[in-house]
């Protein structure tokens, strides 16, 4: 059996992003496009780590990059909720369809 | 003398501050502009004339206590009067030698000016006390009378080629607010911008000039240039004569366009069409106007520079002595036949200007052949006692009868005696009737001309003949004439005729009405008994005032038949001003269009100018450069109406966009990048 190697966790990776970029595009609910955004943000967390495992074993900037974007992917998390609690509030809905007044 | 020498004179000669007190003379109707601009008719409505008037008074004491020291203790030097600098402040440097710098220039005629201007100023303010009491504006008018004598004074003492221009423009200005006083009458809004269009075009002239003059002579400063631009040897001179253009040199050009500006403030043909509408301002701004400040300004900026005039240009100054003789005869005729009595002293004016103006063209630099000199500013200090007095007289009559048409006075003498008494003098004064004061000076002018250039001498005594014979007929249409209108017949809307604040039957006018009138008639008698060859002289040294007998009897005996004609026709009501006017139609007829020089002026702007320039070019503005803007007008309103579809407000397709461009940057810099 062997040892997953670079290719595979990179495989992974892409297939969580582009599931993300899928999600983000295709949902309506906005608690689920706020999902598909933290698979995107995971996906590049993955790849960092893969990429300093196996490029730069001896230094600790990629983990210093995955902690910092968990932090902001809280904050950002925080953020979202908030404005879509607001916008239930004054949509009675969190269908993105419903919030379309901001155009021409 | 160069400037360093003048400055340790100077320390020595003056009295310690006099050059702040001189400042403090056109100061003080500036703060006077300033106070009662800023909290005039908030705060002294009532109070406004008493204030600048006082403010004037002061200034008028310090112009005489300068003159008198100027003249009689520290002036003069060997015998010769000297040009003091007794303050001087660089304002804007631009090269060594070369800066705009705020001043004082004393010498004779700048001491003359300053009394003559504040005299008659304070004059004007005491005699508007009672002239324009009640008016809706009274703190506004006097206001404006504070800056107008402010930017002459300043313009008088001006230490600096482009300091006088500075002052010579706030004189357009002041005038211009002065004469459009009445905004509500649409003529008198018509008036001053005619005033304020016309002078401003001649100062394009003027600003030319003084760009050559310091161009060649490396200085804007008034002694330094005029010195370096008469002494034969100096450099400057030289490369100022040598270079030419359309064979005529460099500095005759600039000593013309300098004429030029001051042709359009004094009024000279062909620039002279904006003063008989300048009557439109109020009767007494009409006397500060035209009697001793802004029509006179031309003549002074003349005298300043005559010594370059006479010494190193003398074409530009033999040009200035035609146009001035040209002008003279010209209104002289034209005032003939007006009738509206401010239009005809008015013509009055600029007759008397255009005087001033070919003494100085006849007049050469020095000794007894500068007597012109001597002799222009002689009728200058004289003419304004007399145009002023001539001014306020008619105001006081204005004033009665509402109305400036001759045609609706006459017999006044009983019900105005004190007006018709000082009217009397002046109209005695300026028609040159001995010994009033134009006599003296009109005499020195007419010896000058005959002197030096036969052909002006006799326009200017038929002009003198003329001179009498109009104020006369003046004279008589407002005082004798028929019996006074009753006033009640006259009572009609008074239309033109100014003072809407009174009404009915009223006497003839208060005591501050009455005083300017009678010191001034006291000038207009006694002025010309001043021996003023003493003072003022071209180069500074005591010209004796001679008087010749022999000389005189010709003019005074044009006068007295001038006067003597115009009692004939005017004096009893008959039909023979009729007569002779339907005689010579054709000329009376041009006269009184005043030979339709206001007509050419429309014609030539309206016809060819519009026509010609006007019109393409508003062609032009509408359809090329008026289409270019509103193409990209209609052009970033189509295409955004194309595009606009694409701001959906849906945050997905948003996304989409955001990866169609990531993924379209990731295959650039993947495929693309070298």
């Amino acid at each position: 059996m062997l040892a997953p190697g670079l290719y595979h966790i990179l495989f992974i990776s892409t297939a969580l992003f582009f599931i993300g970029v899928y999600g983000f595009f295709t949902r309506r609910n906005l608690i689920t496009i706020l999902m598909s955004v933290e698979l995107i943000l995971n996906s590049v967390n993955l790849n960092f780590i893969a990429f300093n495992k196996y490029l730069w074993p001896d230094k600790l900037d990629g983990l210093f990059f995955t902690i910092f974007i968990i932090a902001i992917a809280a904050a950002e998390a925080a953020v979202a909720i908030a404005i879509i609690i607001n916008l239930y509030r004054s949509h009675h809905s969190i269908d993105v369809e419903n919030a379309e007044e901001m155009k021409y | 003398m160069n400037t360093f020498l003048l400055q340790i004179r100077l320390l020595q000669v003056l009295p310690g501050n006099a050059g702040w007190m001189i400042a403090l003379i056109p100061l003080l109707p500036l703060a006077a502009f300033v106070l009662l601009g800023l909290f005039g008719r908030k705060y002294f409505k009532q109070s406004a004339g008493i204030i600048a008037t006082i403010l004037l008074l002061a200034s008028t004491l310090l112009a005489l206590y300068t003159a008198y020291g100027y003249f009689f203790e520290y002036g003069k030097m060997d015998g010769v009067y000297q040009k003091l600098v007794p303050l001087k402040y660089t304002w804007l440097q631009f090269s060594e030698g070369v800066s705009i710098d705020m001043g004082i220039l004393l010498d004779p005629i700048s001491a003359m000016m300053l009394v003559v201007v504040t005299f008659i100023s304070l004059m004007v303010h005491i005699y508007s006390l009672g002239y324009m009491k009640g008016d809706e504006r009274f703190a506004t008018y006097y206001a404006f009378l504070g800056l107008f004598t402010f930017s002459m004074l300043g313009l008088v003492i001006a230490s600096n080629i482009f300091q006088i221009y500075i002052f010579w423009e706030l004189v357009g200005v002041s005038s211009f607010l002065l004469i459009g006083y009445y905004y509500d009458k649409p003529s008198a809004v018509a008036a001053c911008k005619k005033a304020f269009i016309v002078t401003r075009f001649a100062d394009l002239g003027f600003l030319i000039g003084i760009l050559i003059l310091s161009f060649y002579s490396g200085t804007l400063d008034f002694n330094t240039l005029i010195q370096r631009l008469t002494s034969p040897e100096s450099s400057e001179l030289t490369a100022a004569l040598s270079s030419s253009f359309l064979g005529i040199s460099a500095l005759t050009w600039g000593m013309l366009l300098v004429f030029i500006g001051g042709a359009g403030k004094s009024a000279m043909f062909p620039l002279h069409i904006w003063l008989p509408d300048a009557m439109e301002g109020p009767t007494p701004v009409s006397a500060l106007i035209h009697a001793a400040t802004m029509v006179v300004a031309g003549v002074f900026l003349v005298a300043r520079l005559f010594p370059v005039f006479a010494l190193s240009a003398p074409d530009a100054l033999n040009i200035v002595g035609y146009v001035g003789a040209f002008s003279a005869l010209i209104a002289a005729v034209i005032a003939c036949t007006q009738t509206d009595i401010k239009r005809v002293l008015a013509f009055s004016t600029m007759s008397q200007i255009g005087f001033m103006m070919f003494a100085l063209g006849v007049s050469k630099y020095g000794g007894e052949e500068g007597l012109g000199y001597t002799a222009s500013m002689f009728h200058l200090f004289t003419h304004a006692m007399f145009k002023a007095l001539l001014f306020l007289g008619a105001g006081a009559v204005i004033h009665y009868v509402h109305s400036n048409d001759m045609k609706d006075m006459g017999g006044l003498r009983k019900l105005l005696p004190i007006t018709h008494i000082t009217f009397l003098i002046a109209c005695l004064a300026i028609a040159g009737v001995p010994p009033f004061a134009g006599f003296f000076s009109k005499e020195e002018i007419l010896l000058a001309a005959y002197n030096h250039n036969p052909a002006i001498y006799w326009v200017a005594l038929i002009t003198s003949g003329l001179t009498a014979f109009y104020m006369f007929r003046l004279y008589f249409s407002i005082f004798w004439n028929k019996a006074p209108a009753r006033l009640e017949n006259l009572s009609r809307p008074f239309g033109r005729a100014e003072g809407k604040a009174h009404g009915g039957q009223h006497g003839e006018g208060g005591v501050a009405m009455m005083l300017p009138l009678i010191l001034l008639a006291i000038g207009a008698a006694a002025a010309g008994f001043i021996p003023f060859g003493n003072f003022v002289s071209s180069d500074g040294k005591v010209l004796p005032s001679e008087f010749h007998l022999q000389f005189s009897i010709a003019p005074v005996a044009l006068g007295l038949s001038g006067i003597f004609f115009a009692m004939a026709m005017y004096k009893k009501q008959n039909v023979l001003p009729d007569k002779i006017a339907a005689s010579l139609s054709g000329l009376y007829k041009a006269a009184y269009h005043k030979f339709y020089i206001d007509e050419l002026y429309l014609f030539v702007t309206k016809k060819i100018l519009f026509n010609l320039i006007g019109r393409p070019a508003a062609w032009f503005d509408k359809n090329v450069v008026d289409g270019l803007v509103n193409a990209t007008g209609t052009g970033t309103q189509t295409i955004s109406e194309k595009i606009k579809s694409m701001q959906s407000g849906k945050v997905q397709q948003y996304g989409i966009y955001f990866l169609a461009a990531v993924i379209g940057l990731a295959v650039l810099f993947v495929y693309g990048w070298k």
